[in-house]
């Protein structure tokens, strides 16, 4: 929610700050530089490319901040480390009072602490200082009427906090923490646990960074990450390839014969709406967990996709082109290689993007569920023993590959289908 | 062999009845006939949904009519056939083809050796005016460019008769101004018999030894004119051709068919 708040805080001085410094000299150029009319032209809205840049500087500022990274000068409050200490007060049977100091060393998970120790001053009375040590984001129990005399006693009880009076299931605040009392009457301490985020939660930019070094070079689980991220690509382009090489004709034969497109009609109208995840269980349950299984999968993610586009491509043939190229002497054959194939390509194109993208993310979803090596298995492995650090590296890595996938498609498009959206 | 063949194009008493799917049906083309001898040059004009692109589209073979047939070259035609080429109004070329591809494509479709074809093609492109245009994407040209390469393309292969349904119909008027003298030079040039629809009073007069009016429900010939434009527009400037007097005499003559035409539709439908 904070996060969130702030996040949207600095969208809106950025663009403030942004318009009072550019005002209308904002540089424009080109094509939109003399409309007056832009709010409702789709044409002369371009990406703002100072927003973007800010956009990223200020998501790996906030993540650093709240992470405590160490690229990042500004940081959020981090939790409370260090010693701090609160006074209680005890009733004893005889109704009786006495104070006692409690000394608390707090200390980051997986630190090496040491108990306090407790200055060497008088304390007359029956309750007796303690000490105890407390990792920061936990809470730590604290029995503090162990080594009191008369605690065994009925009627024996903490009555106060740094003089604020606290019963069982209250909780008070403290310089450095909270205390609450349990319904038993012992006290909890919990200390201030900050803005910041635990590694556990979200670790740094920079572990991440070191994860990845590291895990490039020493690999995860004895498997190397080009193996990992070789075997989804690996698994994602055969099922693609497989899906296009049975859809593509498929596709084809449903858009040029009404026998193939009555039969396969409803067979595909129906596979269409089906997320490619809610076929998991049952390849499983036909095809085993392994390579089969996954590229089966993958395979029908991709094989409806492009049946449907290359279909639409066919439908999307000018009936004068046809006609032309039979005036001109294409038999069918020609007709079919020359004008339709070509035709359709941009369709195909298309379709090859979606299709890419939809196996990605379900070779990725279906290793969670069993692999032995992959992007997926990768991610989930760690997940499981809490390396968050792999797991984010996982997910970004992911992205940066399916990105990497959509861009070379487009670039692919660009070259082989330069004529895409300019016919008519 | 040509010699004894009959390059006349008959069109024999051709209808063509079209049935819709909820059981009525359109006399689109009713008892049409016409003989076009070889070299012969037919613009036909009509009220909008008289049946012309549907008489060309049984011409060219794309269409079996219900009744009668058309023969050319001693053969009944039963489907499309190089001998008789097509020229679309717009959208026909194709897009994944440079400008060379497209005209050679039916050379090529009928595997005549390369350097034959790259002869032909660069002729072509002299006659139409497009010789530094022949690697362009058809997507780079203008519109009057585009069918210049659809004329070409049509030329290429040698055909008997060349069918054009409204060629010029969606260029500005100055191009298309243009192209009507393309046309002309072209026919002159060639020799082919060219059968020509188009929407335009003008166009009909100018590029029409012989014009056909057709009439409406059913469709059929109304009215046949011979002309002497389309022979002065050879020799002469049209702009020169359109100041004749029987020119604008014919023009007024035939619009007011037309019109008539039109206003008997638009009574009939109310
Ligand atoms: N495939 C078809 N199915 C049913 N009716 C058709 C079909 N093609 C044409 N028609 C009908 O036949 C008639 C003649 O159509 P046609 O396209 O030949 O007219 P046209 O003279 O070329 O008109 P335009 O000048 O608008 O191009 C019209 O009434 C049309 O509705
Ligand atoms: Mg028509």
């Amino acid at each position: 929610m904070l996060v969130l708040t702030i996040y949207i805080a600095i969208f809106v001085s950025a663009y403030f700050i942004y318009a009072f410094a550019y005002g209308n000299k904002a540089p424009k150029r080109g094509f939109n530089a003399n409309k007056t009319i832009t709010f409702g032209d789709e044409s002369a809205v371009t990406s703002n490319r100072t927003a973007s840049v800010i956009s990223v500087i200020t998501i790996f500022t906030i993540w650093g901040a709240f992470t405590g990274s160490s690229l990042v000068p500004l940081h959020v409050p981090g939790p409370f480390t260090g010693d701090t200490s609160f006074t209680y007060t005890a009733t004893n049977a005889d109704n009786q009072q006495d104070d006692a100091v409690v000394y608390v060393r707090v200390g980051l998970v997986g630190e090496e602490i040491e108990d306090p120790v407790a200055p060497d001053v008088a304390n007359p009375g029956f309750a007796i200082d303690d000490v105890a040590t407390i990792r920061a984001w936990r809470s730590g129990l604290i029995k503090v009427r162990k080594n009191d005399f008369g605690s065994d006693a009925e009627g024996y009880v903490v009555s106060a906090i740094d003089g604020q009076p606290i019963v069982p299931n209250q909780t008070v605040s403290v310089v450095d923490g909270q205390i609450r009392m349990t319904g038993k009457g012992t006290l909890s301490f919990e200390p201030n646990q900050g803005w910041q985020m635990e590694a556990i939660w979200l670790p740094a930019p920079e572990a991440i960074v070191k994860r990845l070094i590291e895990i490039s070079r020493d690999g995860y689980q004895n498997v190397t990450l080009s193996e990992n991220i070789g075997w989804s690509l690996f698994r994602v382009v055969t099922g693609f390839l497989l899906g296009s090489l049975v859809g593509i004709p498929l596709g084809y034969a449903m858009g040029l014969n009404d026998w193939f497109r009555g039969w396969f009609d409803p067979i595909v109208e129906f596979m269409r709406p089906i997320p490619p995840l809610a076929l998991i269980p049952l390849v499983i349950i036909w095809f085993g967990i392994w390579e089969q299984g996954k590229i089966s999968l993958l395979f029908l993610a991709a094989l409806w996709i492009m049946t449907i586009s290359s279909r639409a491509g066919v439908s999307g043939v000018s009936i004068s082109k046809v006609h032309a190229a039979y005036s001109l002497g294409a038999s069918k054959r020609q007709v079919l290689l020359h004008v339709i194939v070509p035709n359709s390509l941009p369709e195909i194109f298309t379709g090859a993007r979606v299709a890419m993208g939809v196996c990605w993310g379900t070779v990725v979803a279906a290793e969670l569920v069993a692999a032995e090596k992959g992007a997926g298995k990768m991610i989930i492995a760690a997940s499981k023993f809490q390396q968050t650090d792999i797991v984010i590296m996982g997910i970004i890595l992911i992205g940066v590959i399916g990105f990497s996938i959509d861009i070379l498609m487009r670039y692919a498009e660009r070259k082989l289908v330069p004529w895409k959206g300019k016919s008519d | 062999m040509r010699d004894q063949t009959d390059s006349t194009l008959h069109i024999d008493n051709v209808s063509m009845t079209f049935t819709l799917p909820n059981g009525t049906s359109i006399e689109a083309l009713k008892d049409v006939s016409l003989e076009l001898k070889a070299g012969e040059l037919l613009s036909v004009l009509g009220p909008s949904g008289c049946g012309k692109s549907t008489l060309l589209n049984i011409v060219a073979g794309f269409l079996a009519p219900t009744d009668g047939q058309v023969i050319l070259n001693n053969n009944k035609v039963t489907g499309p056939h190089s001998e008789r080429g097509m020229v679309f109004q717009q959208g026909a070329l194709f897009e994944w083809m440079s400008v060379r591809k497209n005209i050679g494509f039916g050379l090529r479709m009928r595997n005549v050796p390369k350097s034959e074809i790259r002869e032909k093609v660069d002729e072509l492109l002299e006659i139409v005016g497009l010789h530094e245009f022949g690697d362009k994407a058809i997507y780079e040209l203008s519109g009057g460019m585009q069918q210049r390469v659809a004329l070409a393309r049509c030329l290429a292969n040698d055909p008997d008769v060349i069918l054009m349904d409204e060629p010029l119909g969606a260029l500005d008027a100055l191009t298309r101004e243009k192209m009507q003298g393309l046309v002309l030079k072209l026919w002159k040039g060639t020799g082919k018999t060219i059968v020509l629809i188009t929407h335009s009073v003008e166009e009909a007069l100018l590029l029409g030894e012989r014009l056909l009016v057709m009439a409406p429900r059913p469709g059929r010939i109304h009215k046949e004119y011979k002309l002497p434009f389309a022979e002065m527009g050879v020799a002469a400037d049209l702009r020169e051709v359109k100041k004749h007097k029987d020119y604008a005499a014919k023009r007024e003559e035939i619009l007011s068919i037309i019109w008539e035409m039109e206003e008997e539709i638009m009574g009939r439908k109310e």
